[in-house]
């Protein structure tokens, strides 16, 4: 009786060694093409390309089931960076998607019933509330995918574009007159006579 | 005499620094109305910590740093807070900033000052001391010099004060060193104790003989072993990197800060403020400013913090073909959007413009790859390189041609035969790249949440599953539990209730059966 408990031990004892071993030698890591992929697309979670978020949209690429160009949030510098890792042709954004600008989700608090619905459609936990109680858009935690928009029974979430404040404002690209033109803009019209145009 | 190294190309604009320097500077009477922005410097913008309808006294802190680079803003003088609210300030974008808005009662009333001995503290308490009293760089980044303090265990041989000006026609810091040198000289000598420096050197350029005798002067009368060198006068002279090359030698790597090679650099005007603050226990409320250009009286005004600048064009009688104004130099100012901004830290000179002064720039060609920018370029770099990538928008390649190490100092657009505005180029594409990054961080982010959230699903479905597994193991035991033996008195107890059932089925069968016996003998009768 003994001897047959420690064989049987010993061969689970062994086993399982081999188990562990073999778990750590040949574990599988996470594609690395589809982590690529992945780091590129924007995170937006919106599922405008067809697949339920970007981490399966970055596989379906790099299985060769879907085409790079399905991601409207990426906008066209996303397919510019996906084609050239992909070594693949830079194509014009599918379908009639056009990129809008970029977006937070509000709810109007006042109307708001308290349903949950848009925290669980909310792909990235960017809606605070409970039952019955008002909700709020973490606005610095929203992609601005739009999928807490539909599933509202009251209608009272509305997407609004980001907007210029001079803490996200950018130089813009240079709009040089090829010929003198009379420019509107004081501070455009001033740049000009700046940045290395010393007086001789 | 110091041996002195030259860094790679550099321009020689003309200098229009004369105009401003005829007459001292002058106190700029008090304004009316002040706007005092609670962003004036680098990093995070500061907290008010006033209300509106707030009697305030010259000094008093109306917002608490916020960060880690960050610093305080003050009152400039004693009055009321009639508003606190987005104003536009002199910034590119044209875009408005909080401000607080302070009606000034004329009483010039001070808070409490302290003024402390430096010798008396640790270094953590002077750099918080800084902080509070909203000591920045007054070169032009406004940026938090206790930050600039916090150097960790890396040790400083060398304390450069910037007294260089290389900018054509901004002469504040020139007249500030002529007029005030001894300052300048205590609070190098206070920076010199924070950092504990081997040396202090002063690098000013050579075409301001009257500030390099004014510093030399106070440096002998206060018995301090401090160096001034006279610099040659090449743009972009007084640039940090470039600074530090000409008087060490030293080359600051790529992405790297002067601390890394054991050198840290202040300009000269904001050594003065760290000694106001600490040996006079007032914070930073004012400032030297040139006026000039297609102005009457060109001159130097120490004018407050929040001083509306069409204030100090008026002092310096602007002409009448003045069509536009710029704020710090011709190479790297910044045209304001309106001449009703305030003054703040970093507003060194207010160039007043004209179509006379500064004609508009030629028309731009295409680049003919003359590399006349190379030769000029302080960096290093090849500027049409970056210019290409910049225009066509490959800003990954710009930034394997080092664009972040561009210091926008406009060398190369001063001398570009093809007047390409390269620097906007430039700008444009650093701008791009960072705003790029931030949106990388904030995708990674939401991808976290992304997953934690799938994660969650997977393990509120892994619990509902393991919840069901539980249930029905316990249904399982309930019924092997069933099984067991009973006790004889069960067993008693059983057999009597199987006893009586019997009977009940017994009687109920006989009921039954009568019943039928009965029906069919009614329905035979009918
Ligand atoms: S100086 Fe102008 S034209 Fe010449 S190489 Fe540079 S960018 Fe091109
Ligand atoms: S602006 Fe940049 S590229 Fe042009 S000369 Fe200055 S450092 Fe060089």
């Amino acid at each position: 009786m003994l001897s047959a408990l420690l064989v049987m031990a010993g061969i689970a004892i062994a086993l399982g060694a081999v188990l562990g071993y073999a778990a750590i030698k040949f574990r599988v890591e996470g594609n690395p093409l589809v982590d690529k992929i992945d780091a590129i697309l924007p995170q937006t979670q919106c599922g405008q390309c067809g697949f339920p978020g970007c981490k399966p949209y970055a596989t379906a690429i790099a299985a060769g089931e879907a085409d790079i160009n399905k991601c409207p949030p990426g906008g066209e510098e996303g397919i510019h960076k996906l084609a050239e890792l992909l070594g693949m042709e830079f194509k014009p954004l599918g379908g009639n998607a056009v990129p809008k600008p970029k977006s937070v989700a509000f709810i109007d608090e006042a109307t708001c019933i308290g349903c949950t619905l848009c925290i669980q459609a909310c792909p990235v936990d960017a809606i605070a509330g409970a039952a019955k109680q008002m909700h709020t858009i973490i606005a610095a935690e929203c992609t601005g995918c739009e999928l807490c928009v539909a599933p509202c029974p009251v209608d009272c979430i509305s997407m609004k574009v980001i907007e210029e404040k001079i803490t996200n404002w950018k130089w813009k690209y240079p709009v040089y007159a090829l010929n003198t033109v009379e420019t509107t803009n004081v501070a455009g019209a001033a740049l000009q006579k700046t940045n290395g145009r010393a007086p001789g | 005499m110091r041996k002195l190294n030259h860094f790679h190309g550099g321009i020689h604009p003309p200098s229009n620094k004369t105009q401003s320097t005829q007459v001292a500077i002058a106190h700029a009477p008090l304004p009316s109305k002040l706007i005092v922005p609670f962003h004036q410097h680098a990093g995070e913008i500061a907290k008010p910590v006033v209300q509106v309808g707030d009697h305030v006294l010259k000094g008093q802190l109306i917002g608490m740093p916020d960060g880690f680079v960050s610093s305080a803003v003050h009152a400039p003088t004693s009055g009321t807070i009639t508003a606190i609210d987005l104003q536009l300030i002199a910034h590119p974008s044209g875009l408005p900033n909080l401000c607080a808005t302070l009606i000034p009662d004329g009483k010039d009333e001070w808070v409490e000052r302290k003024a402390v001995d430096y010798r008396d503290h640790s270094q953590p308490e002077l750099q918080q001391l800084l902080r509070m009293n909203g000591v920045v760089g007054l070169g032009g980044a406004a940026f938090p010099s206790d930050v600039k303090l916090r150097i960790g265990k890396q040790k400083i041989k060398t304390l450069i004060l910037n007294g260089a000006e290389c900018e054509p026609y901004i002469t504040c810091d020139d007249m500030l060193m002529r007029e005030r040198a001894n300052e300048i000289v205590q609070g190098a000598q206070m920076l010199r104790f924070m950092l504990d420096a081997d040396e202090v050197l002063y690098g000013v350029e050579d075409n301001k003989p009257e500030a390099i005798a004014a510093l030399q002067q106070a440096i002998k009368e206060s018995n301090l072993n401090h160096d001034v060198v006279a610099i040659p006068t090449v743009y972009p002279g007084g640039s940090a990197k470039q600074l530090i090359r000409v008087l060490t030698g030293l080359e600051v790597p790529s992405g790297k800060l002067p601390t890394d090679i054991g050198v840290q650099c202040f300009n000269v005007a904001t050594a003065y403020s760290v000694c106001r603050a600490l040996a006079h226990g007032e914070p930073l409320l004012s400032r030297i400013i040139t006026i000039t250009g297609n102005v009457r009286r060109a001159q130097n005004f120490e004018a407050l913090i929040g001083t509306p600048i069409d204030y100090l064009v008026a002092l310096g009688e602007a002409l009448s073909d003045t069509d536009g104004y710029i704020m710090g130099g011709p190479m790297m100012g910044i045209p304001l959007p309106s001449v009703h901004v305030p003054v703040v830290k970093a507003t060194n000179c207010i160039i007043a413009t004209s179509a006379k002064l500064f004609p508009q720039p030629q028309p731009s060609m295409p680049c003919i790859r003359c590399t006349r920018c190379v030769e000029a370029c302080p960096a290093d770099l090849q500027p049409q390189d970056l210019y290409w990538f910049a225009q066509s928008k490959e800003f990954g390649k710009a930034q394997k041609f080092s664009l972040f190490d561009c210091i926008e100092c406009g060398a190369c657009s001063y001398v570009c035969p093809s007047h390409i505005p390269l620097v906007q180029y430039y700008r444009f594409a650093k701008s791009e790249i960072r705003a790029r990054e931030h949106d990388k961080q904030l995708a990674d982010q939401a991808r976290v949440r992304h997953e934690f959230r799938e994660h969650r699903f997977e393990r509120e479905k892994q619990e509902k599953a393991d919840k069901l597994a539980a249930r029905e193991a316990a249904a399982q035991a309930a019924k092997l539990a069933s099984t067991q033996p009973l006790t004889p008195q069960q067993l008693a107890e059983q057999a009597d209730l199987e006893a009586r059932r019997e009977h009940i089925r017994e009687v109920a069968q006989s009921s039954v059966e009568n019943t039928a016996v009965e029906n069919t003998t009614e329905r035979t009768g009918n």
